[in-house]
């Protein structure tokens, strides 16, 4: 047996296929199961449960009761919901390996990408959050009368949780961290092209001590589960990240049903904004791993590369240069630098825009198609003269396609830079202090980066301007979006300062 | 009224009352659009009625789609880089704020006489209380516009991260009609201290304290565009401003039903960020051990305030057996002693309801009160032959399934139920889709704590009713609303956060 072989032997005999409701795992009402695919060579991995709306009601209901006044996780120490949370991490640094050859084989990531960046994205969110769990304060406040009168920040209650493909566990630690270390309890469904570590995470969160109830997930399709989630009647709030375009039918649906509340984080179609005062081959480095990092499947992949007219050609040089450099293939296979595409959709669709680019007028430097004889890979490609109004420029891609302009002017790139309805991130790239402070402020992104790209840490906010989301997720203020601030006032003979 | 201080310790005190202005001139009838006064485009008026007397105070320019965009215009352009309002210091636009409540000081009397005729209030409660609380509030976020503290972020690398905390942009307000001027207020302190712009609609039975508000804002000082008046109705105004593509977020006060469309348009348009502040049917419960006399007039003006027209309004009474029928008794006492009247009447304790629509359905509202089988105590029906008045009613021996215990009614009708138990009361009283407000009377420590915590609502008062103040957050859990105004948690809602994240050579603690 080759060690996919046994992988798959090894993980389909430890039957974290199925749903996982109150700590335990269920068949979907239905019997129904879906098939969970390895984009690299197109084979089928294993079968698992499909979660319909019967699921989604079952696990709502599990969460609900988990959630009750008086229920284990609501009389909890706060100090403790930290201690479950550290101990999660320590059993995810535990199984790091089983975890990062999954995500490999699951979502195409390159290996070692999985293991270093990935696995170590998750243990340092979940501790993160895991100490914030006992220092959630509410205020006293000096309100007029005689009253004493205080806020409890309160769990939002049981909250619905959509996973995308691309980051399959780091976004599942994105989502249920700040949430369970707000005292909330959840029913996630994870993306069905990548189902397979949240299914596994199941196991470890009962492992790790979690009272039932608490976590629940439930994989399943969107048009299904995921929008059995986002209308449904006792889920008291939804966050969701994937595209813009079903973000809107989920916060449509939250509006329709039971105003539940939102937090969506969607695309983006982020600048990159290069001065020819800034240090060049950090420049070409960042712009590039800034799109090309895991295969361009990133919401804040820097996709449309402004580029200040005098250094223009040179950085257009490098910057092929550096793309020409890859070995494509089996992600789990060391010295392989690009994997493939998520499925046949993404590939044909991204497919289907370096096409646009090449009819639009933009100029091909490099790749400009599939890969290979079997997976969904497609060719490192770079455009450049890419001007404002072609498809390349304006859509988002979510694949290996680097988009190189030229500006001349600090008014012009502004204006162009922030002339989308997206608003994910944006990057500038000079030694300047006056203009780095000046875009900065200018762009109209929840995140600008000052010379580098990429930058994100679970101690800092996370979120879109503009159609690229509502909310923030991380840092502090993610917690506000996890919690449901409760106003006390209690009248008293007299008050005093 | 809000009741303050005990005998030991006098109430904080307020201004004398004046008499109404007699002969109030309306001079401001137009759409309010960079700091001018615009006819709407359509050239269309509508008429704005005295709910006291049916009778039309004036014609009021009615905007719609097109008139909205031309705000959001004015809006966005005053929002752009490098404007006026956005190069402002942050103490200047406190100060601004300062002298606007300056203003509404000095126009303290035309403005609650407006409010009293426009709106059916009573002049009293308008000068005391709504002008009160209007004042208090513009002052109350004057002092954080320059105190908005973005953060220093010790992120993992060699990085010197910081958050800013910015305006979100161009707020489209929609306000309700129960409390024209405060939540006017409400809505544009908060927008305005953070560095937004607004396209605000007021109510179209009560838009004249808003449109007076223009002039107000153009006389302390604000530049043209950052505050954009446009009075006109919900289906055409009001949807203009949630399916916009250039407004940034949208705040709306008014019913649930009302608040779900907006949130639906959001989603389907710009995913707009969404504020919501809808309706309520609050639970009021009341144990043996409170102080009864207390508990009988919180009860009552919880529910009676403003015609019953409150959001807040406590409409379950919730009494504990032992002492049910004493509180019954009490309280058909208490709702016995009005005078119905013209609101700007001295010793008019009543006025009328805001227009036909709210009068039609409280009636109706009443009338299944008497079919499903409560007990009505007193009033029950319309009062004079001129204007939308309802006769204060009560009714006992409610249960939980008929629809006056579950549905709004916004009217001066008040219903009182029994309970045994807590754990029966709590569950009761959170079986309800909304969550706006909650009050438990009890001196009994343990219980006044279990039930802050225990009840599903935004607000909790103990041994109390209605008692706010800018200085608190205010809002609704479930569909009583999404987010929190006032307080330093109002602030939240008008900020878009930015991260920014500068490559260091190296980073030291």
């Amino acid at each position: 047996m080759t060690f996919r072989q046994k992988f798959y032997w090894i993980f389909f005999f430890f039957f974290f296929t199925f749903i996982f409701i109150n700590n335990e795992w269920h068949d979907s009402v239905s019997g129904k199961k879906f098939e969970v695919f390895n984009p690299a060579n197109e084979e089928k991995i294993c079968e698992v449960a499909e979660g319909d709306k019967a699921d989604i009601d079952k696990a709502v209901k599990a969460a609900r009761k988990a959630f009750e006044l008086g229920s284990p996780w609501r009389t909890m120490d706060a100090s403790e919901r930290g201690r479950l949370l550290n101990k999660l991490a320590d059993l995810v640094e535990r199984d790091r390996l089983t975890l990062a050859t999954m995500e490999a084989i699951d979502g195409g990531k390159l290996f070692s990408t999985a293991y270093l960046m990935d696995l170590g994205a998750c243990i340092k969110t979940i501790r993160y959050c895991a100490g914030w769990a006992d220092k959630i304060h509410g205020r006293t406040v000096p309100m007029d009368g005689n009253f004493f009168t205080f806020t409890r920040h309160e769990p939002v209650g049981v909250c619905g949780q959509i996973i995308p493909w691309n980051f399959p566990l780091v976004m599942f630690i994105w989502k249920i961290a700040p949430a369970l270390c707000c005292g909330n309890t959840v029913v996630v469904k994870p993306a069905e092209q990548t189902p397979l570590s949240a299914l596994y995470m199941g196991s470890l969160i009962k492992e790790a001590g979690f009272p039932p109830g608490v976590v629940n997930i439930v994989p399943g399709f969107g048009p299904t589960a995921g929008a059995a989630i986002s209308h449904h009647m006792d889920i008291d709030k939804v966050s969701f990240t994937g595209s813009t375009e079903v973000g809107k039918l989920i916060k449509e649906a939250a509006g329709k049903t039971n105003l539940k509340r939102v937090t969506l984080e969607l695309g983006g179609k982020s600048p990159n904004i290069i001065f020819a005062d800034a240090d060049l081959d950090e420049a070409v480095e960042f712009a590039h791993v800034g799109l090309f990092y895991h295969q361009g499947q990133c919401c804040i992949a820097g996709s449309r590369i402004f580029v200040e007219e005098p250094i223009y050609d040179e950085f257009v040089r490098r910057s092929i240069e550096r793309a020409k450099k890859y070995t494509l293939g089996d992600p789990l296979s060391p010295g392989v630098q690009q994997g493939p595409q998520i499925d046949k959709e993404q590939f044909q669709k991204i497919l289907d825009l370096i096409e646009s680019g090449k009819k639009e007028g933009a100029k091909l430097e490099c790749g400009g198609g599939p890969w290979g004889n079997k997976g969904y890979f497609i060719q490192p490609t770079v455009f450049s003269n890419v001007t404002d109004d072609m498809r390349i420029a304006k859509e988002e891609i979510f694949g290996p396609v680097q988009q190189i302009m030229k500006f001349k002017t600090i008014d012009e790139v502004i204006k162009r830079a922030n002339n989308t309805t997206y608003g994910l991130a944006a990057a500038v790239f000079t030694k300047d202090i006056d203009k780095a402070l000046t875009f900065a402020a200018a762009l109209q992104a929840g995140t600008v980066w000052v010379n580098c790209y990429s930058a994100l840490s679970a101690q800092c906010p996370f979120g879109g301007f503009k159609m690229s989301g509502n909310g923030r997720e991380l840092g502090e203020y993610g917690l506000q979006e996890y919690t449901e601030v409760k106003t006390v006032t209690i009248k008293i003979p007299q008050k005093n300062s």
